[in-house]
């Protein structure tokens, strides 16, 4: 992650991306309100939302294609609100490839250096090297419609980046295809990610992609950029519930403060006080728990002060494969979703509904965020 | 008779339950193609009179029409007219439909209507208003006069054809060649033009023929040296009767045919591409 941000080399290939109060209104629905982003030269930034939520106004105010309200985009400091999208300079790939059906798969990859009178032979090159970066060497000569959807992926790739754009734009480009192929192609576009060293914005509402292939992680809801950062910051320490709620699964418990301040979740102490780096919006605290990160507990952890313990009943148990879910309620009117890792021997005796279990969590696996109600 | 108890769909319904069907269907065809056949043979009869069955076959009429200059001057007349008519109405057509379709704005609809109202609207009354305001500006029995006429009557087909290629075309192509580096013109002209060119084809052939064919106007705004072949054709049957004007509607209808099979294995060709 880090190496992306280091210059020199980089400074010909990406342009750092400055959105500075940009707002964006479909009559009174504000599709992006006041919206701040600073996208490093290089940097792999995934907007994450779901529908509706403004991540593809933000993707298309970057391209050209709406006119904000009001606010910035700069691209490495020039300002870009009045330059039409086709002097941005910017690969762009959308959900449907949008692949031109009356051209070959080479004619599509050499568009872009046709319109920028790049001679004849030096277009045949690059158009061949594109398509080697995204295994479709033999393909050239193929019709779009003799292609398959990720080789049909992999041609609206090439012609994104075969004109060398300083900035890439993705929107939701692997949601056509199948699960198997996608996850394939995150690690690909990842890989292909750091062969251009291209700044990329990615949009996508799919959590697990977001995780897998960013740098960092916008999280956008109600035109407004909820939190930023890496995806494991994300994922441990949501900044609030929405984030908790809308990043991997999550269980939201609601804490007590006592009279000292300390934070307090069925008269467990859970904390000395709420995080320092947190807005306190005045509607309390509460917990997030991840369900991979609570645990059966036994002997050997009951008494650790590093340990919270819940006592709880079973609720509903399933076995998934890979891992089992169960639901169990504690003190009473509570529900935690728990994962566990599955082996052979653990499964010999599967819980039931009804049974009583003892389940613990380390201190350091605790996220305290603003409370909801 | 195995073939009536055959199945005549998926259900199980046989081609002798559907007989009747086929019936009402072969009767309705011969109302609707006959009277239009009629002059064909009526066409290559040796009579003075129309008459049918002719009781004698020859070609007569046809070089009476070949031969006489004033019928083939209402036959060029009627050409260039409708060309005329098809490169005027076919790029503003295509233009607005294309600008109507993208806008997304509340006022495209009813911009939209405005546009097609002359083909809902009977012919008769824009032939009045057309007769009243054309006369007012000096432009009756003008080339001008009758293509401005002609073209208000075409540009709601091409809009209607050129709108319903749009709704099959991914407007992404064009933002994508747009970011690729094409201005706008460039990326309607290189990527969207190429993949409606059918329909546009096929509704410039229905242009020209919405012209060519086009007989309440020119009865009103053609005359002397522009009138056109229907206005021709009208005064002659009114005047005198004569095995020529069946010579001609048969020439006219092997045209329009030929024109209409023509867009048919346009819009055929545009959708195997799909």
């Amino acid at each position: 992650m880090a190496n992306n941000v280091n210059n020199e080399p980089q400074i010909e290939s990406a342009l750092p991306i400055t959105v500075k109060n940009l707002t964006k209104t479909y009559g009174d629905m504000y599709a992006l309100n006041n919206v701040d982003v600073d996208i490093k030269s290089g940097e792999f930034l995934t907007l994450l939302g779901p529908s509706g939520s403004g991540k593809t106004t933000l993707l298309m105010a970057i391209a050209g294609f709406n006119r904000p309200d009001s606010g910035s985009i700069k691209f490495g400091g020039n300002e870009m609100i009045l330059t039409p999208p086709h002097k941005r300079d910017v690969g762009m790939v959308f959900q449907s490839y949008a692949l031109f059906p009356h051209m070959t798969v080479a004619e599509n990859v050499a568009f872009p250096l046709k319109l920028r009178k790049v001679n004849a032979a030096e277009i045949k090159e690059r158009v061949a090297t594109a398509l080697e970066t995204v295994q479709l060497g033999e393909l050239g000569n193929r019709d779009i419609d003799q292609l398959s959807g990720g080789q049909r992926q992999r041609v609206a790739l090439a012609r994104a980046f075969v004109f060398k754009p300083r900035i890439l734009l993705m929107d939701e480009p692997l949601s056509a295809l199948d699960k198997k192929l996608r996850e394939q192609m995150q690690i690909e576009l990842k890989q292909l990610h750091r062969q251009l060293g291209v700044t990329t914005v990615y949009v996508t509402h799919d959590q697990r992609e977001a995780l897998t292939m960013s740098d960092r992680i916008a999280i956008i809801n109600g035109g407004e950029i909820v939190q930023i950062d890496t995806p494991d910051v994300i994922y441990n320490s949501p900044s609030n519930s929405f984030v908790a709620d809308f990043i991997g699964e999550s269980t939201i418990l609601p804490l007590r403060a006592d009279a000292s301040g300390k934070l307090l979740f069925e008269n467990q102490p859970i904390s000395d006080g709420p995080p320092e780096n947190m807005h306190d919006n005045g509607k309390g605290w509460a917990l997030v728990v991840r369900p991979e990160r609570v645990f059966i507990s036994d002997e050997s952890t009951s008494g650790d002060e590093n340990v919270v313990s819940f006592d709880g009943i079973v609720k509903e148990f399933v076995f998934q494969g890979d891992s089992a879910f169960a639901l169990i309620t504690v003190a009473e009117k509570h529900e935690l979703s728990v994962r566990f890792g599955t082996n052979s021997a653990s499964f010999q005796n599967a819980l039931q509904s009804g049974d009583k279990i003892s389940l613990g969590l380390n201190l350091s696996d605790i996220t305290i965020i603003p409370g909801d109600e | 008779m195995s073939w009536l108890k055959k199945a005549a769909s998926d259900t199980q319904i046989t081609h002798g339950n559907r007989i009747w069907l086929y019936v009402f269907a072969a009767i309705v065809m011969i109302l609707l193609v006959v009277p239009t056949l009629i002059v064909i043979p009526m066409s290559f009869s040796d009579s003075q009179y129309l008459e049918f069955p002719p009781s004698k076959w020859s070609l007569r009429w046809y070089h009476e029409y070949l031969d006489s200059p004033k019928w083939m001057r209402a036959t060029v007349k009627s050409l260039q007219i409708g060309t005329l008519t098809m490169l005027v109405a076919t790029p503003i057509g295509v233009a607005a439909a294309y600008a109507l379709f993208v806008s997304g704005h509340k006022a495209a609809r009813l911009i939209f209507m405005f546009l097609i109202t002359p083909m809902i609207v009977p012919v008769i009354l824009i032939a009045i208003g057309a007769f009243y305001v054309f006369g007012q500006i000096g432009i009756n029995n003008t080339v001008f006069g009758i293509v401005l006429a002609h073209t208000a009557l075409a540009i709601p087909l091409v809009m209607i054809v050129t709108t319903s290629a749009l709704r099959n075309y991914d407007l992404n192509q064009e933002r994508v060649a747009r970011s690729l580096g094409a201005p706008r013109i460039k990326a309607f002209f290189l990527i969207t033009l190429p993949q409606i060119k059918f329909s546009v084809m096929t509704s410039a052939l229905l242009a020209f023929l919405t012209s060519f064919d086009e007989v309440i106007i020119s009865i009103f705004i053609s005359g002397g040296v522009n009138a056109t072949i229907t206005k021709h054709m009208f005064s002659a049957l009114r005047d005198y009767i004569d095995p020529t004007i069946a010579a001609i509607s048969t020439i006219l209808v092997i045209v329009s045919t030929v024109l209409l099979l023509t867009t048919q294995y346009i819009s055929s060709r545009e959708k195997k591409k799909k």
